[in-house]
Parts: C-alpha cells; sequence; structure tokens
C-alpha cells in the first residue's frame, strides 16, 4: 500500500474538471484507490464521492493506492497532483 | 426585472420559455425478486441509454462544441457511469422494495440537498449539475424519450426556471442570443456557459421571471443584470443604440485583450484590477489584467455580526492569491470609517468622519484586531504574490507603528511554525495632502505607494464628494490636485520605489496620456476598464505622453487642462 500527500494547487480546488480526469484516470488501474481529506476516505472511481469532499485550493489531501500496480497508479496520480492539475 | 448579470451584453429578441416538469414518485412496492431483477435492469438499460444520447451530443457535428463543452459533457458521463449512485440506487431496490423511478428520485434528492448544504458557492451550483443527471436518467427510466426538440427562432432569448448542462451545451447559438433564469448564481452552470460563450445572461430573477409569455418581446442587459418585458419605444431605442455601440467596442477591445500594455515607442506599462472578493478575478483574466492592485477586504467585514476571525479571513485572502494564479496581488489593510460602517463595532458618532476615525487610526488603535488581519494575510502569502498596503497615511510615525506591529504578527506565525513568505513589501495608500507633499520621506519607509486619487482630491479640494451642493468643485484635474500626484510620482522614482494609482483616475481614459507623462507605470481599476485603458496605451507614445503631461502642468485652470485632454483624445 502505498499513501501520499498533496496539497491541491489550483484555486478552484477539485472542481468537476479535475476530479472527471482524476476519475478517468484511476479507471485503468487494477489497484483499489482512495482519496482521503480529514475523517473522511472515499473510493477514487466515484466522481460523486469525489465532489462531495468539497476540496478546496490550498489544503491537503492523502491518495492511498493498493494493489498489484500501485508503483505505477503512485507515478501516474503524482504527475496529476503535482502537474495537470494546475492546468485544469 | 433585475436579477445577477453574469455575462456582459444586451439581447433583443422574443422569449421562448423552459417550463419542466418535475418528476413525480409513483410509491410502487415491488412484490417478489424478479420485479427487484426486472427494475434494476431497467436503471442499467437507462443509463445505458443516457450514455448513448451524450454520444450523440458530442458527435453531433452542428453544434460545433469547444473544449469547454466537451469536458461538461466528459463530467457528465462520468456522473451517469458513478459507481456510487448506481450502488445506492440498487441497494433502495433490493432493500426498500422501491421501483427505478422511486430509488431514482430520492437518490437525486439526497445528493442534491447535500449540494445544497454545503459552504461553497460552486459546490453548492454543482447540486443543479444532480439534478439534471437523475432527469436524463429518468428520462428513459418511464420512456418519456427526449423532451427537448426545441426548435428555434432567430434571436430567441431563452427564460428558464434554470438551465442544465444538457439545456445549454444543445442551444443553437446562431438562433439564440441570450438568457434569463428564475434560479441560478453567478457560478452556476448556465452563468459559466454564458461566458464562455459570449452570451449575454442574467440569472436569480426570481419567481417573477416566469410570468414572461412565450413569444413576449424582451431586452436583457447582461451588465446590469436588468429584463424588460415588452418595453416601450424609448427603452427599445435606448437600447438599440447600446447593443451596436457594445458590440463595436466589444470588436476593437477584444484585438486588444492579448496584447501587452506597450506604448508605440516601447513603453511598458502594468494594468492591474481594483477586486473586493476572488470571484472578481475571473473577470480580471478575462480582460487581460496583469493582477491585482488593490484588494479591497472590507467586504468580508460587512453585513455581519461579529468581526471574521483570523482563519475565515485566512481563508478569504487565500482563494484570492490562488485565483490569482502567481500575479501580484496587493492587499489592502481594513479601510472602515468615513462612509462605511459595521453595525457591530460601534464607531462613534463624528461630526466629520470623513477626517475621522477611520481605516489606519483604527487599526493603530485597535492593535489586537489589526494582528489578526495582519497574521490572515501573511498566512496567504505564502499562497502567491502578496503585497501589503495600509490606507490613509498621513506621517511616518503612523507608517513605522504599523511596520511594527506587522513584525510582531511575523514573529507569533514564526513562533507557530506557520508558513507566510518573509519578505513580503509592504507600501501605502496616498491619499491624504501631507502624504503627498512628504512623499519624499514617506517613500524611504516603504516599498511602493499606491496613489488613491478618490480621497486625494477630496482632501486637497476640501470637498465633500458626497454633498450635491459643491459636487462641482470636486475635481481631479485641478492644478493643484495634479502638482500632488506629480509630485508622488517623481519621488518614487528618485527614491527608486514603485508607484501605481487606484483611483477612479487610473481608468479615466482623459486622464490616461497625461499619467503617462508623469511617469506612471501602473494602473489599477475596475476590471471592465482595462481594454479601453490598454487600447489608449497602444495607440500613444510616451514620448506624446510627455509633451501632454508638459503642455498639461503649465495650464492654469481644470477647464484649460480638460478642453486640451478632450481634443488631443478625439
Amino acid at each position: 500500500m502505498i499513501t501520499k500527500d498533496y496539497i491541491i494547487t489550483s484555486a478552484q480546488g477539485m472542481h468537476a474538471r479535475p476530479a472527471t480526469q482524476l476519475v478517468k484516470l484511476v479507471k485503468g488501474f487494477k489497484s483499489a484507490t482512495s482519496l482521503k481529506k480529514g475523517d473522511k476516505t472515499v473510493k477514487l472511481n466515484s466522481l460523486l464521492n469525489i465532489l462531495s469532499l468539497s476540496i478546496k485550493g490550498g489544503e491537503t489531501v492523502s491518495v492511498i493506492m493498493d494493489g498489484e500496480d500501485e508503483v505505477s497508479a503512485a507515478v501516474i496520480i503524482d504527475d496529476f497532483f503535482t502537474k495537470q492539475l494546475k492546468e485544469l | 426585472m433585475k436579477g445577477i448579470g453574469v455575462s456582459p451584453g444586451i439581447a433583443i429578441g422574443r422569449a421562448f420559455v423552459i417550463k419542466k416538469n418535475a418528476p413525480a414518485t409513483n410509491g410502487i412496492v415491488l412484490k417478489n425478486q424478479v420485479e427487484i431483477v426486472a427494475e434494476i435492469e431497467r436503471f442499467d438499460i437507462s443509463v445505458v441509454n443516457a450514455l448513448a444520447e451524450i454520444d450523440a451530443i458530442k458527435n453531433n457535428s452542428q453544434l460545433m462544441l469547444n473544449d469547454d463543452d466537451i469536458a461538461i459533457l466528459e463530467t457528465q458521463v462520468e456522473l451517469i457511469n458513478d459507481p456510487q449512485i448506481r450502488e445506492d440506487v440498487v441497494a433502495k431496490i433490493e432493500e426498500e422494495k422501491k421501483t427505478a423511478n422511486d430509488a431514482m428520485i430520492e437518490v437525486t434528492a439526497g445528493i442534491v440537498a447535500l449540494f445544497e448544504s454545503m459552504d461553497d458557492e460552486y459546490m453548492r451550483a454543482r447540486s443543479a449539475d444532480f439534478q439534471d443527471i437523475g432527469n436524463r436518467i429518468l428520462k428513459y427510466i418511464n420512456r418519456t424519450g427526449d423532451t427537448n426538440n426545441r426548435s428555434f427562432e432567430p434571436d430567441t432569448i431563452v427564460i428558464a426556471d434554470d438551465l442544465t448542462p444538457s439545456d445549454t451545451i444543445t442551444l443553437d447559438l446562431n438562433l439564440v442570443t441570450g438568457f434569463a433564469t428564475q434560479a441560478g448564481s453567478r457560478t452556476s452552470h448556465a452563468a459559466i456557459i454564458a461566458k464562455s460563450k459570449g452570451l449575454p445572461a442574467v440569472v436569480a430573477c426570481g419567481d417573477e421571471l416566469m410570468t414572461i409569455n412565450h413569444n413576449d418581446f424582451i431586452i436583457l442587459d447582461g451588465l446590469s443584470g436588468s429584463v424588460y418585458v415588452n418595453p416601450g419605444e424609448d427603452i427599445i431605442s435606448r437600447y438599440s443604440a447600446k447593443s451596436a455601440s457594445f458590440r463595436q467596442q466589444a470588436e476593437v477591445l477584444k484585438t486588444v485583450k492579448d496584447k501587452p500594455a506597450i506604448t508605440a515607442d516601447g513603453k511598458q506599462v502594468t494594468l492591474l484590477a481594483n477586486i473586493s472578493d476572488a470571484d472578481d478575478l475571473a473577470m480580471v483574466h478575462d480582460n487581460g489584467g496583469e493582477g491585482v492592485g488593490l484588494f479591497r477586504t472590507e467586504m468580508l467585514f460587512m453585513d455581519r455580526d461579529t468581526f471574521p476571525d483570523e482563519e475565515e479571513q485566512f481563508e478569504f485572502y487565500k482563494k484570492a492569491v490562488l485565483q490569482a494564479k502567481g500575479k501580484p496581488t496587493v492587499i489592502r489593510t481594513i479601510d472602515i470609517g468615513g462612509d462605511k460602517h459595521l453595525s457591530y463595532f460601534n464607531l462613534p458618532t463624528e461630526l466629520n468622519p470623513f477626517l475621522g476615525y477611520r481605516a489606519i487610526r483604527i487599526s493603530l488603535d485597535q492593535e489586537g484586531l489589526f494582528i489578526v488581519q495582519l497574521k490572515a494575510i501573511l498566512r496567504a502569502s505564502a499562497f502567491g504574490s502578496v503585497s501589503i498596503m495600509f490606507p490613509m497615511i498621513s506621517n511616518v510615525k503612523e507608517i513605522r507603528e504599523a511596520k511594527f506591529i506587522l513584525n510582531k504578527a511575523k514573529n507569533e506565525l514564526f513562533e507557530a511554525g506557520v508558513a507566510f513568505n518573509n519578505d513580503v513589501k509592504v507600501g501605502i495608500m496616498v491619499e491624504i495632502p501631507s502624504a503627498a507633499v512628504t512623499a519624499d520621506i514617506l517613500a524611504k519607509e516603504v516599498d511602493f505607494f499606491s496613489i488613491g486619487t478618490n480621497d486625494l482630491c477630496q482632501y486637497t479640494l476640501a470637498v465633500d464628494r458626497m454633498n450635491e451642493k459643491i459636487t462641482h468643485l470636486y475635481d481631479p484635474f485641478n492644478p493643484g490636485v495634479l502638482r500632488l500626484i506629480l509630485n508622488v510620482i517623481e519621488q518614487g522614482r528618485a527614491h527608486n520605489i514603485h508607484v501605481g494609482m487606484c483611483g477612479e483616475m487610473a481608468s479615466d481614459p482623459l486622464a490616461t496620456l497625461l499619467l503617462l507623462g508623469m511617469g506612471l507605470e501602473e494602473f489599477s481599476m475596475s476590471a471592465a476598464s482595462i481594454p479601453a485603458i490598454k487600447n489608449i496605451i497602444i495607440n500613444n507614445s510616451e514620448a506624446t505622453a510627455k509633451q501632454v503631461c508638459q503642455q498639461v502642468m503649465a495650464m492654469d485652470s481644470s477647464e484649460n487642462v480638460i478642453a486640451y485632454l478632450k481634443e488631443i483624445t478625439q
């Protein structure tokens, strides 16, 4: 299992567009992926669940990846949070 | 009637009213496992059909979808396909023996209620998107098919309770010239789409909007938020002229939006915006603004019962700093008193409130409140390029005291291990004549000046701007005011500090060349004014501006100054 923390770098936070991209991204993994904000943890395969966390710019979230391709999943998710998110 | 204008422009045409029937539950209780399986299957088939409908919209070349439209449709696909939504619907069918229709209605209502209760305006606005998804699936569950076959005439103005993503994407922009909705907000889907498509739009018009009938003659002003129903000849002719000039100006200004503000002979000028909250920044970016020259913080303190605490202030400033996307943001500490009062802060009744207990005078007197604001601003400085500006400075002692308290705030944050930018720039508003006259002294204490022409003019000429009997004396082109402005700019340059202007004069096209000639390098104004001022800068040279300044500074009256400036800006 791999857990990584990220500060949300987009001003709008995890609004519909980046959250959609993230869900599309994790569909390609065999590993189970979850997103944690505060004491709430949700599965990353549901856009409804991500939006319901109401993640704002500047907040910190944890991504948890668990499964056979967790290492490659971590690399792709890292790229999303550190590079792509600013552009969305 | 009036709503919130969310996308500027004038639309004139006939109403097309969209009324939707709210879905209703049927209350049927499923009797056995066969019915349960059938209802789950009914839901799954409806999802497949709803997805096929989105695919059809995506592949419809006639709709000429842009990237924003595609992104919205992709979000819809993910929501229709959402495993959590399916899980909730299936649970209601299996455990509560509800039909697919009732299960979908209840699940949708739950999600809508959850999002409507959120404190974030953007997230609240998403509740309409979930209702849209629910309705789309329900349409197939009940086999009512697509009821959205709408044939519009040219110059149609759409009137609706609210417009969903599927409504707006399928609007034929060759025929629809604007829309007004009963509900909605600045961040609702309809507002975002209207701006991206350049359609004049007004939202949140209230129940009165739905009294409009099909084919009523409508005029809609997307800037002021006004909607006129079957107006008289005078309003029609006034708005027809307005519409023509808006279109003409928009064409000209569109061409300068993305150009840098550089004069014909290569002088670079910075054009910034004055804002009151983070939401104003979308318009700043849309109009080619290069950052924020004045972030008024009073908005957060008004219309409430208590002072906002450090955390709330921090969130408010941070949101704006993040929205500025790395561009400079000058945050002015609270400027209350004078004509701005807070119900929960007992300001004394004064004979001369504009010469009284206000702005930095209150901050220095109420150190506890001041340090909370400074800590919140400092914390926001970790998220972008932030400067702090003190208003109403009249002497050097006030600056030193304010900086002393700022250092205290820094020390408290440092000891608590909280991140902030230790090199945050500090500046003052120059709006009191004594500050303008002693600009050489004050320049040694700060990193920048920002000239507040509204108050500087009022104090220099001893004219209360609110007093109708003497408003004719309020005159920023008075030679006395001009000499003070010139002194501030020259002293700033002599002491190598940055000088900007954030008063009304910065957005007055009549004053642009004169100020440029004085050596002003930064103009801060309402976002909507930026393109017009940029247009003047691009189409003139610094050499010309210097000649204009020389001529004006030799004149003996504002009448001569104004007549001359009008003549050269024709």
